[in-house]
């Protein structure tokens, strides 16, 4: 297990790594200019990146011959599916900037690309972390780069209360996560998964207890779980929209994948120690995100509820605690990126006549009658988020209440399904807007190319086309998921 | 016919119609709509001539093992096919209901219908569980829009009624489905159909799935959406609402809840008797005191529908029989009704009983059809009403003659208010100028009532073309359900002779 061996397993990274290298090099000589030609750059490094992490996941890696830099390290199928979709997210945030940031602030900078990818590889290394401090150190890398995405549009105020309240928030979060950790380590005298999992079985220490509510405290943060979402609707609001899509996205993917780890491996003996607090949080999510958006006029706000709503569903895979449970959530989640993004898109393409972006939802109003696919589309997503069949979104649901119907959690799965009746409702108020209502008129400017055609790409994603992925789907997510249960 | 897919068929060519609609503009939109539908309806048709009475159960299966966790399954047995041929019958005219009346966004409201259409005829034909969930949900989304944006003036506030107040009722009948999966270790129907899952899970089970099919029956005192959904809803949503979707609750009743939870049935029969009583009595009342013509034939449903799940949980073949062929009767007939209003809605603009009278004047040949559906919707012998009526209230006689008693005040009540309401349109003084300035039936219209005057007449006549196919399988989930039946009250012998007259031949 040498230095070469550690080296190449994470290649993923390596690439990224040398590639923001290059990037910043080459954006310090070539200026403002470069801003387009990098974010290719970028995007050919994710991509390339991809690459190496493709064959982990078909081929179903797991076990001791993945792990590196003596365990701190796994390139895991696991791994690798989380980072599959947050590739695909990376992208798509990154295709859809250049032509968002020329409308609003005049032009792209070249600092954009280069963060992003920044952030990426700290989700990379998010996800195949096997140690809490290879862990907090992909996450704060993440995070770093995440508060300055924020704040992106620097003359746009409610983009830097966006980054100032995302990294006063987001500080505090690492700080509780840190000292879940240091608890966690004092009690049971390990930074590593796999001696976490060995320590912590039988009779367990109160203060280990106290550690790991302490460090579920901290990843409820960073997922946007009830009770620690408060951040997500003024964060989401207020960032740029291409990097709104990125949180929405690849950053919750990645915290998700991350606590998936953490829960089902490290602590994966100590399920009883977690699963109340999971499965509270799950319906707090599930029922105040469908509240929460209720009220809102404001889209942006809307789908950061959504987002809140949804992650209560994933968590519903999460209190399961079964392997059943963890491929459900890998699913929802390959399906909620699709309807993520394609959630977005829309807001995007929600602009005036001039190509002023447009946010509020009552401007959607009649939608339907002068920009028919834009609304079909959007009214796709917002029914397949509302898991109405047969639209793709209505699968996710199905595999977590499958999972949790089978770990014999059907209280959990009855009041989960019950509460997403009021999340409907909202999805519904949108379609209604666009269907129902008298034309506002407001969205008249024209849309981007690249735009529609990523649209496009995910509504056929989330139609009922989307079925015929799920045998492909089921398989590759299960491999994925048996890899944190099949440890020692 | 063996091996040819025709139910995938049947869906395949109303979706492909959406999809042509969608892309088109109002004239082509509604010839692909008319073309498509009665292409279905020849291969329902089709269907019905190649259906093998006495055959195997199932026919015309179709497995496919396309999806993770469920498949590709097809199939009808008798019950599921008269339910398709209802609905591929009554497809057709409800497109040629809207073919003026719809004059905004044609080609999405076409799209719309045929959407609509698949769904329905999956519904009946899914085999499996999880395929027959995604169909019978998924026609929420077609049939939101079509209240929604070619509605009446409340007809938002009816929409999310009906979606959300079915939905809710469909949730946790999805918990239900995952547990029995888990269970029993299959989602195939027809394999569920003979398994006995244990009674304390049974009474669970049933509830969920008595929450989502009592909504949509609709069952006192969850029918609240319906009245709402049916004046919002245009003509033709009013129709298949009706005629089609209506009979998916039963149908749901035939299909699971007796076959899958014999005891659970028994066990709670009484709460459906009650349930089914409140209905008939209280919402005959209210249907005697409406102004508005849609209300009150959506109110009428309501009573119809409680004869049919009293008829169902007869546990009783002429119980079973008869609830099949009231739902059948009904769907003809209150579609007919729902037309019969359109008919004058399109002339005059209101649902007000007042606004008209003295139709019969100006408009005879529309006062005689309207009369027809008039008697077939009290039970007049000689029309389709009758037949399924009596074989439903004989049914529960034989297990309960107090139950049948009250159930039989809704002959007399819809007596009551559907004469009046005939009174009131048809008959009197012409009060109204512009009512009596009315022309008669168009030659479309004509198109619309007449071959549903006919059914309504032959099975009125001759049952036994309609029961034949279905007799098979309710003597089956008759003999499925044995096991459960509860002690009848009403101390008979073994059924009189006419009674078994009645239910065979």
């Amino acid at each position: 297990m040498g230095w070469a061996f550690s080296l190449r397993l994470m290649a993923a990274e390596d690439v990224l790594s040398l590639a923001a290298l290059v990037m910043i090099l080459l954006i310090a000589w070539l200026g403002d200019r470069s801003a387009r030609a990098m974010t290719w750059l970028a995007v050919l490094a994710i991509a390339g990146s991809a690459l190496f992490v493709i064959p982990d996941l078909t081929s179903g890696a797991m076990g001791p011959g993945v792990s590196g830099f003596y365990g701190q390290y796994s390139a895991d199928a696991f791994a690798s599916f989380a980072k599959i979709l947050i590739d695909i997210s990376a992208i798509a945030s990154l295709l859809v900037a250049p032509a968002f940031f020329a409308r609003v602030a005049g032009g792209m900078r070249p600092e954009y690309p280069l963060l992003l990818l920044l952030a990426v590889l700290g989700m990379g290394l998010m996800v195949s972390a096997t140690n809490l401090i290879t862990l907090y150190i992909g996450l704060e890398l993440n995070s770093l780069a995440s508060y300055v995405l924020a704040a992106m549009l620097r003359s746009d105020e409610r983009s830097a209360e966006a980054g100032l309240k995302y990294f006063v928030l987001g500080a505090l979060a690492s700080g509780i996560l840190l000292f879940g950790m240091s608890l966690v380590y004092g009690f049971a005298g390990s930074v590593d998964f796999l001696g976490l999992r060995a320590a912590l079985h039988g009779p367990v220490a109160v203060g280990a207890i106290f550690g790991i509510t302490f460090m579920f405290a901290g990843l409820a943060f960073k997922i946007s779980a009830v009770p620690f979402h408060m951040w997500t609707p003024d964060v989401y609001e207020g960032a740029p929209t291409p990097v709104t899509t990125f949180f929405a996205t690849a950053a919750k993917t990645a915290a998700l994948a991350m606590t998936m780890r953490v829960a089902l491996m490290a602590f994966g003996r100590e399920v009883h120690a977690w699963q109340q607090v999971v499965i509270f949080a799950a319906l707090a999510s599930i029922i105040v995100g469908a509240l929460g958006a209720i009220g809102q006029t404001n889209i942006k706000r809307l789908l950061a509820y959504s987002s809140i709503n949804n992650v209560g569903f994933i968590l519903i895979g999460l209190a399961c605690a079964t392997p059943g449970g963890a491929a459900a959530m890998l699913t929802y989640m390959a399906i909620y990126v699709a309807m993520s993004v394609g959630s977005f898109l829309v807001v995007l393409m929600m602009k005036d006549e001039t190509g002023e972006p447009v946010e509020s939802i009552a401007d959607l109003a009649g939608l339907s009658r002068h920009r028919k696919v834009l609304a079909l589309c959007f009214a796709m997503v917002m029914f397949a988020l509302a898991g109405i069949p047969p639209l793709f979104g209505f699968w996710g649901k199905f595999v977590v209440f499958q999972a949790a119907v089978s770990a014999g959690l059907v209280p959990l799965a009855a009041i989960g399904i019950a509460a997403s009746v009021i999340g409907a409702f909202y999805y519904l108020k949108i379609v209604k807007i666009m269907y129902f209502d008298e034309p506002a008129m407001r969205i008249t400017g024209k849309s981007d190319a690249l735009h529609q055609a990523i649209l496009l790409l995910s509504a056929v994603a989330i139609s009922p086309l989307g079925y015929l992925a799920t045998k492909w789907l089921a398989g590759v997510s299960y491999a994925a998921a048996t890899g944190l249960f099949a440890v020692g | 016919m063996s091996g040819f897919p025709i139910l995938t068929l049947m869906l395949a060519v109303p979706l492909l119609g959406a999809l042509g609609c969608l892309a088109s503009d109002a004239p082509r939109a509604r010839m692909i709509a008319l073309v498509a539908t009665l292409v279905d309806f020849a291969l329902g048709l089709v269907l019905w001539a190649d259906f093998q009475v006495g055959g195997a159960q199932w026919q015309f299966t179709e497995r496919l093992p396309l999806f993770s966790g469920f498949q590709w399954a097809l199939g009808i047995d008798g019950i599921a096919l008269v339910l398709i041929l209802l609905s591929v019958f009554l497809m057709p005219i409800c497109i040629l209901a809207s073919w003026d009346a719809i004059e905004k966004r044609v080609g999405e409201y076409m799209a719309a219908f045929l959407l609509m259409e698949t769904l329905m005829i999956g519904v009946f034909a899914a085999q499996d569980l999880f395929l027959f969930y995604i169909f019978f949900e998924a026609g929420l989304i077609p049939m939101y829009l079509i209240i929604g944006i070619w509605g009446g003036a409340d007809r938002i506030y009816a929409s999310y009624k009906f979606f959300l107040y079915t939905l809710l009722g469909s949730v946790l009948m999805l918990i239900a489905m995952l547990w029995m999966a888990n269970e029993a270790g299959t989602t195939d129907i027809p394999t569920l159909m003979h398994y006995d899952f244990p009674p304390g899970a049974q009474n669970w089970l049933w509830l969920a799935f008595f929450a989502s099919f009592a909504v949509k029956m609709p069952m006192w005192p969850v029918h609240t959406w319906l009245p709402d959904a049916h004046v919002q809803a245009p003509t033709a949503g009013s129709v298949i609402l009706a005629g089609v979707l209506l009979k998916m609750g039963g149908y749901g009743f035939i299909r699971f809840s007796l076959p899958m939870f014999p005891e659970a049935s028994a066990h709670f029969a009484p709460l459906i008797f009650a349930l089914s009583m409140v209905a008939v009595v209280y919402t005959s009342l209210v249907a005697l005191v409406q102004h508005d013509m849609k209300k009150l034939i959506a109110y009428s449903s309501v009573a119809h529908m409680a004869i049919v799940t009293v008829g169902l949980f007869a546990f009783d073949r002429q119980g079973i029989e008869g609830a099949m062929v009231v739902m059948l009767s009904h769907g003809l007939v209150s579609g007919a009704l729902f037309l019969c209003v359109g008919v004058i809605y399109d002339r005059l603009h209101t649902r007000e009983i007042d606004r008209y009278g003295g139709l019969s004047i100006n408009m005879p040949a529309y006062a005689l059809l309207f009369m027809l559906f008039t008697m077939a919707s009290i039970g007049l012998p000689g029309t389709s009403g009758f037949i399924g009526e009596f074989l439903s209230l004989a049914g529960i006689y034989q297990l309960s003659s107090w139950v049948a008693a009250v159930s039989t005040t809704g002959i007399i009540l819809g007596a009551a208010y559907m004469l009046y309401l005939y009174r009131r349109v048809a008959f009197g003084d012409q009060t109204h100028s512009d009512a009596a300035r009315m022309p008669d039936l168009s030659v479309r219209e004509w198109a619309m009532l007449a071959p549903i005057a006919l059914v309504v007449l032959w099975m009125g006549v001759h049952p036994e073309s309609f029961i034949a196919p279905f007799r098979a399988d309710v003597a089956a989930l008759d003999a499925r359900v044995a096991q459960a039946r509860p002690a009848s009250d009403a101390g008979l012998t073994p059924p009189a002779a006419g009674l078994v007259q009645a239910e065979a031949r």
